[in-house]
């Protein structure tokens, strides 16, 4: 008989999870052990959880209980050690699947990131299905990996990207896609929420109007995944990809969903162990999903840890980091823009967790050196996203980016940093 | 801990608001461009040389206010230098603001040693050097923008 597994995610140090009469972010900040400590002498203040998020406890100890009870290769021993390591990183496939309300759990391809997730589809749907001629829709505020992987693909394949270009507000033109959709498309590839701007994108919308062309969509949920409910069958998303290190997991894990129907056609990613059935010098037979897009031993510790995390959010639920978030932001937005000099660059009426702004005359990396002497913590620079800043005719942006941790404290902490920035170049 | 105002002198905030010799130069022989990708910096600089004499010598372009400011005062301090010396200071500027030669000669900085205080910002060393990295450039007479990346 074998000893059921260890449940990773059922520790909670600091008591039992805030009820939905509240959502208590007093409590919650004590899940988060790096959240106490001083950066040059001040309580550090994090609002760079757009670029990446801080770990709870939870994970923490998920990942370490992983390494000091269960550690052994998945899917290949008999002993006692792989097979819990086995179920461990299986069940961590099952969290991720129902927190994107997946029909299967094979349709769950466990990868580096959202990066990573990107490439994949391009490099085996996209070179399967694309040919000389035919084109792919992005939009002007991608991330630069979801443009990259595309242009490299399009270089290839002789074909062509679209860009779906945006208004002064950050808004997409819906008017302008509708006409890039044609004949010739054959993929449509898009943010479900701006890194650089904030804004959320009407993806189902979008995706119904690719269906009636029975064009595919990929959405690049990064940003999106860690703020809001995303259901993949609702949203009837082709491909949906996320990062663990976004959602208050760790790095180097992400999840690329897939309808089976797809994954099912497309030709394996990389070559390895763990991605056949059976291996002869004349013929090789690719193992089923999910198994087909994971060459290699996976990074168990990091779906595990994915798992925690994925955990640790739903506890709290997602409503509740939704309504907490889109608080914050209010607060900072009103409280910010009042500053004399500041620019918001993003202003959708749809937007979540991202405040873009710049403080002119003064340079965002000016800001961002002050800010950290403040001990607070923010971006400043193109957010791996250039054709936004060119769209808004800066070379960079500072940007505050909220996660569930974050109060109104912390903002007011935001805007006498900003003041001192303002005292220093007076 | 690092004072701010080791970083952002007066001088450096002076010189980042009015920047000294701002304007394309209409009969440079030697220009070159500068990126700072990280931060989207970007400037040119141009040279007029005259053997081997840096006769005059400008900068336009967009960064933060250590990067312009840099670019400034260095205008100003290798305007009438060889390129030898030119480069002499470069050597010694680069080793004040990244902290390394505390015990070299650092005699031609002059003003430049206002920059002392980049060395405790490890980050900002890339904004202080960019000009002097495109001046570099510019004196080689390479065609290709420089990165600090």
């Amino acid at each position: 008989m074998t000893t059921a597994p260890n449940t990773y995610t059922d520790l909670r140090p600091s008591g039992p999870a805030p009820t939905d009469a509240g959502y208590d972010v007093r409590r919650v900040r004590r899940d988060f052990p790096i959240l106490a400590q001083k950066i040059h002498g001040k309580p550090l203040v994090y609002l760079d959880n757009a670029a990446t998020t801080q770990k709870p406890q939870q994970v923490l100890d998920a990942i370490a209980r992983y390494y000091s009870e269960d550690n052994a290769n998945v899917h290949r021993g008999v002993h006692l050690l792989s097979e819990r390591a086995t179920e461990a990183y299986e069940r961590a496939r099952t969290i991720a699947q129902n927190f994107l309300n997946a029909a299967r759990p094979e349709e769950i391809i466990f990868v580096r990131g959202t990066t990573e997730a990107i490439n994949l589809v391009a490099q085996t749907y996209g070179r399967r299905n694309l040919a000389a001629g035919d084109e792919i829709i992005i939009t002007a505020m991608e991330h630069h990996s979801n443009i990259v992987p595309w242009q490299m693909l399009c270089e290839e394949k002789g074909a062509r990207l679209r860009v779906v270009p945006i208004n002064d507000r950050g808004e997409l033109q819906l008017e302008e896609y509708e006409k890039l959709l044609g004949p010739k498309t054959k993929l449509v590839a898009m943010g479900h929420v701006s890194n650089a701007l904030g804004t959320i994108n009407p993806v189902r919308r979008i995706i119904e109007l690719a269906h009636q062309q029975g064009v595919p969509v990929l959405v690049d949920g990064a940003q999106a995944a860690p703020r809001m409910k995303v259901d993949v069958r609702e949203l009837d998303a082709d491909f949906y990809a996320f990062s663990g290190h976004k959602i208050y997991g760790p790095t180097g894990i992400g999840v690329l969903y897939g309808k089976a129907s797809l994954l099912e056609a497309m030709p394996p990613y990389q070559g390895g162990g763990d991605m056949i059935s059976s291996v002869t010098f004349e013929k090789t037979l690719y193992n089923k999903l999910p198994h087909k897009f994971e060459a290699g031993t996976p990074h168990m510790e990091g779906a595990i840890g994915l798992g925690a995390a994925l955990d640790y959010v739903n506890r709290l639920g997602m409503e509740n980091i939704t309504a907490h978030e889109q608080d914050v932001l209010a607060y900072a937005t009103e409280k910010v823009a009042a500053l004399p000099g500041v620019r918001l660059i993003g202003t959708a009426r749809q937007k979540t967790g991202v405040l873009s702004f710049v403080l002119e005359p003064i340079h965002p990396h000016d800001i961002g050196t002050i800010l950290d002497q403040e001990g607070i913590a923010i971006r400043t620079g193109h957010h791996c996203a250039q054709p936004v800043m060119l769209r808004f005719g800066v070379p960079a942006t500072a940007r505050a980016s909220f996660g569930l941790y974050n109060t109104r404290e912390d903002v007011d902490a935001l805007v006498r940093g900003l003041n001192r920035v303002r005292e220093v170049f007076a | 801990m690092a004072d701010l105002r080791d970083l952002y002198q007066e001088v450096i905030l002076e010189h980042s608001k009015q920047p000294r010799n701002y304007r394309e130069l209409g009969d440079a022989n030697h220009k070159a461009e500068g990126y700072n990708p990280l931060c989207g910096d970007h400037f040119t600089v141009y040279l007029k040389l005259a053997g081997e004499k840096i006769q005059d010598v400008s900068f336009q372009g967009s960064g933060c206010a250590i990067s312009k400011a840099s670019a400034s005062m260095m205008t100003q301090s290798v305007k009438g230098k060889t390129m030898a010396e030119a480069e002499k200071i470069f050597r010694q500027f680069h080793g004040l603001v990244t902290g390394a030669e505390h015990n070299g000669s650092q005699e031609e900085l002059g003003k430049l040693a206002v920059f002392s205080g980049v060395s405790e910002f490890p980050v900002r060393v890339k904004c202080a050097t960019l000009a002097w990295h495109t001046l570099h450039a510019a004196l080689e007479g390479k065609q290709e923008a420089v990165s600090t990346e």
